[in-house]
C-alpha cells in the first residue's frame, strides 16, 4: 500500500502541468480573485458615495427653492436629455428628476407637490445614486415641513412620536465575517479541485494507459491498491488545502480593511483551525471523485463527470449565502454544510465550539470512510478492470 | 505446472460464451503455446489463470493450488505479461520495474540486483533510466517482461508477447523464453501466429471457439491432421480458416 502511495505521488509530481495547476494555480486562484474582487467592490462603493452627484432635472424652473437646496448640498444640476425615459433605459443616465408644471400649483396650495424620479430599479449599480437623491429630497422635505409647522406655532417634535436608535453590537471582526462569507466556498472548492486530477489519473488514467490490468496482477489485495491511491489523492487535496489557506491569509493582508471599517479575522491560527475542520472533507472529496473516475474509461470521460461533481460543495455554500441563519447543532452534522457554517463562525471571531468541531469532523470523517470503503471494493468488478473485452 | 480442466466462462449473463470448455496442462521446463484465431478465448483463459476472472465452472491448478481459492498466493508464483502492457510514462523504465518489485514486497537490494540482470539479459542498458514516454513497442515489451518477472516466478504467462514487435526483437524475445525454459520454468504463451509456436513451443494447444481443438507437439499435430505444414494442419484442426488472416 505504501508502495502504491509513494509511486502515485512520484508519478504525479513528475508532471509539471499537474503541479502548476493543482498546487500553484488552484490554491492561488481563490484568494487572488477574492482579494481583487473585494478591493474593487470597496473602492467602487466609496467612489459612488463620495463622488459629486450629477443630477439632470426636468422643469427646474418650477421649483427654484428645491433646486437651490440641492445645489447647496453639492449636487451638480445638469440639463435634462431630450427623451428622459430613453436615456435611463439606454443607461446614459442613472436617475433623472422631473418636476412638472403642477408642482408650483400644488406647492402654492399646500398640497403634496409631485416629484418624479425616473430610474431603472433593476440596475443594481444605480442603487447608491438613487438613495443619495432620495436622501436629499427627504432632508429638504423634512426642513420644509418643520418650517411650516413652526410658522403655525406647532412644535415639530409632535410629528415624531418615536425616536428609533439602533445600537450596533457588531464588531469589526464580525463585519469582516460578512465580507468573508465567500471563504468556505473557496476553501471547499480548493479541496475538490486539489483531489480532482489525482483521482482521475490514478483510476481512469490507469485504465486509459492500460496499466490497470498488469497492476492488479500483483500479489496485493485490491482494496490495498485502492487505499494507496486514495491516500495519495487525499495527500494532494490536503496540500492544496494548506496552500490555499496560507494564500488566503496572505491575500487578505492586502485588503484595505481600514477603509472598510472592518477587521478580517483570518490569521494563521484561524487557518489552522479551518485546516483541521476541512481535513476530513479532503478524504471525502478524494473518495467521491475516485469512485466516479473509476467508472470512466478515459481521462476525458472522467473530466466530464467532474464538472458536475464540483457543484456539490457549492450547494451548502450558496444556501448559506442566500439564507444566512444561526449555526445550529444539526448543521454541524451535515458534511460540507458543517464546514461552511463553522468556518463562518471562525472568521466572525467567535470562540471555537469544540463539541461542534468534533461533530463536524466525526460525521464528515464517517461519510468519507463509507465512500472510501465503497471505493475499495470497486476493483472487484471485472468490468472496471478491462479496457476491452 | 498448470492443469486446467473444463474451464468455462461466459459474459453478459451467459449470452456470450468466451470459453466453452478448455482443458490442457503445461509442464515445467516446457514452453506451451495456446494457438488460436482472434476471439477464440485465449486471453480469457489466461485471465482466469491469473485470477482476474473467475471461471463459471471447471477447475484449475497452478503448482497444485487453485487460483480462485488463494489468489494472492498464486499471484506470487506467477509472472504475467498481459495483453495490455501499459507503462507509466512519467517514470523511467527502472522506476516502472522497481514499483512492481515493491508491490511484490521485495527488498530494494534484491530489486536492484534483478534489474541489473534484466538489463543484461534483455539488453536494456540504453534506455533503462529514460522515461518510458516515447518508447518503441520492443522497449515497452522488454520493460513489461522485466517488471512481470521481477520476483523470479516459477510459472510465466504471456499474452501475445510478440504483438507489434519487429523481427530482431522477436528473435531476442524467443531466445529469452528459451532461457526461462532452460531454467526449468513453466512458460505459457498465447498467440495467433503459427511460426511462433512452430519455432518455440514444445507443446501446442489449439483453441477455437472456446474449445480445445487439438493438443500435442508440432509433429503430433501434423500426423493427426495428415498435412505437411502446420498452417494446413491448423486450418484442418479448427475446421475453418476464420481469423487466420487477421
Amino acid at each position: 500500500m505504501m508502495g502504491v502511495y509513494l509511486k502515485e505521488l512520484l508519478d504525479n509530481f513528475r508532471d509539471r502541468r499537474v503541479i502548476l495547476n493543482t498546487l500553484i494555480l488552484g490554491p492561488l486562484m481563490g484568494p487572488v480573485i477574492f482579494a481583487v474582487m473585494i478591493s474593487f467592490m470597496t473602492r467602487q462603493a466609496t467612489e459612488r458615495m463620495e463622488a459629486p452627484l450629477e443630477l439632470p432635472v426636468i422643469g427646474a424652473e418650477h421649483a427654484p427653492s428645491l433646486v437651490g437646496f440641492l445645489e447647496r448640498q453639492g449636487v451638480i444640476i445638469t440639463a435634462p436629455p431630450e427623451d428622459p425615459e430613453a436615456a435611463v433605459r439606454q443607461e446614459i443616465e442613472e436617475v433623472i428628476l422631473r418636476l412638472g408644471p403642477e408642482f408650483a400649483e400644488a406647492w402654492e396650495s399646500g398640497h403634496p407637490a409631485p416629484v418624479e424620479l425616473i430610474a431603472d430599479l433593476s440596475l443594481r449599480y444605480s442603487g447608491t445614486t438613487i438613495s443619495r437623491v432620495r436622501g436629499y429630497l427627504n432632508a429638504w422635505s423634512g426642513q420644509v415641513s418643520q418650517l411650516r409647522l413652526q410658522l403655525r406655532g406647532v412644535h415639530p417634535d409632535l410629528t415624531r412620536p418615536i425616536n428609533v436608535q439602533v445600537t450596533d453590537l457588531s464588531t469589526p471582526e464580525s463585519r469582516g465575517g460578512m465580507v468573508l462569507a465567500f471563504l468556505p466556498y473557496f476553501i471547499l472548492i480548493t479541496v475538490f479541485m486539489g483531489s480532482m486530477h489525482m483521482a482521475i489519473d490514478t483510476t481512469a488514467g490507469e485504465r486509459e494507459r492500460k496499466s490497470l490490468e498488469p497492476l492488479l496482477i500483483n500479489p496485493l489485495p485490491r482494496w490495498q491498491i485502492m487505499a494507496g491511491k486514495l491516500a495519495a489523492t487525499t495527500s494532494f487535496a490536503l496540500m492544496t488545502l494548506a496552500l490555499g489557506l496560507v494564500a488566503f491569509v496572505v491575500a487578505m493582508g492586502f485588503l484595505p480593511v481600514a477603509d472598510m471599517d472592518i477587521a478580517l479575522n483570518l490569521d494563521l491560527r484561524v487557518a489552522a483551525w479551518a485546516f483541521i475542520l476541512c481535513a476530513p472533507a479532503a478524504l471525502l472529496a478524494a473518495a467521491l471523485l475516485t469512485i466516479l473516475a473509476a467508472f470512466a474509461k478515459s481521462f476525458r470521460e472522467a473530466q466530464s463527470y467532474m464538472g458536475l461533481v464540483i457543484l456539490v460543495p457549492m450547494i451548502p455554500s450558496f444556501w448559506i449565502l442566500i439564507d444566512p441563519t444561526r449555526t445550529e447543532t444539526w448543521m454541524t452534522m451535515v458534511p460540507l454544510l458543517s464546514q461552511n457554517v463553522l468556518i463562518l463562525d471562525l472568521v466572525r471571531g467567535e470562540a471555537v465550539n469544540l463539541a461542534w468541531f468534533g461533530l463536524s469532523i466525526l460525521t464528515t470523517g464517517l461519510a468519507a470512510l463509507v465512500l472510501a470503503t465503497i471505493a475499495g471494493t470497486l476493483y472487484n468488478r471485472p468490468n472496471l478492470i478491462f479496457t476491452s473485452g | 505446472m498448470i492443469e486446467a480442466r473444463n474451464l468455462r466462462k461466459t459474459f453478459n449473463k451467459g449470452k456470450v460464451v468466451a470459453v466453452d470448455e478448455v482443458s490442457f496442462s503445461a509442464r515445467d521446463g516446457q514452453i506451451t503455446g495456446l494457438l488460436g484465431p482472434n476471439g477464440a478465448g485465449k486471453t480469457t483463459t489466461l485471465r482466469m489463470l491469473y485470477t482476474l476472472l473467475k471461471p463459471d465452472s471447471g477447475s484449475m491448478r497452478v503448482d497444485g493450488i487453485d487460483p480462485s481459492d488463494e489468489p494472492l498466493k498464486i499471484k506470487r508464483t506467477l509472472g504475467v505479461v498481459p495483453d495490455s502492457r501499459g507503462l507509466y510514462d512519467r517514470l523511467s523504465a527502472r522506476e516502472n520495474i522497481r514499483y512492481y518489485g515493491r508491490l511484490h514486497g521485495l527488498a530494494s537490494t534484491a530489486i536492484e540486483r534483478r534489474i541489473d540482470e534484466f538489463v543484461q539479459v534483455l539488453d536494456m542498458g540504453e534506455f533503462i533510466d529514460r522515461k518510458t514516454d516515447g518508447f518503441s513497442q520492443g522497449q515497452r515489451v522488454k520493460v513489461a517482461i522485466a517488471r512481470a518477472l521481477i520476483h523470479e516466478p516459477r510459472t510465466v504467462l504471456l499474452d501475445e508477447p510478440s504483438n507489434g514487435l519487429d523481427v530482431m526483437t522477436t528473435r531476442a524475445l524467443r531466445e529469452f523464453l528459451r532461457q526461462l525454459k532452460a531454467q526449468g520454468r513453466c512458460v505459457v504463451l498465447s498467440t495467433h501466429i503459427m511460426q511462433e509456436v512452430a519455432a518455440l513451443c514444445d507443446h501446442i494447444v489449439i483453441i477455437a471457439r472456446g474449445r480445445v481443438a487439438a493438443e500435442g507437439t508440432a509433429q503430433e499435430l501434423l500426423a493427426r491432421s495428415g498435412k505437411d505444414s502446420l498452417e494446413d494442419a491448423f486450418v484442418k484442426l479448427i475446421g475453418s480458416d476464420e481469423g487466420l488472416l487477421a
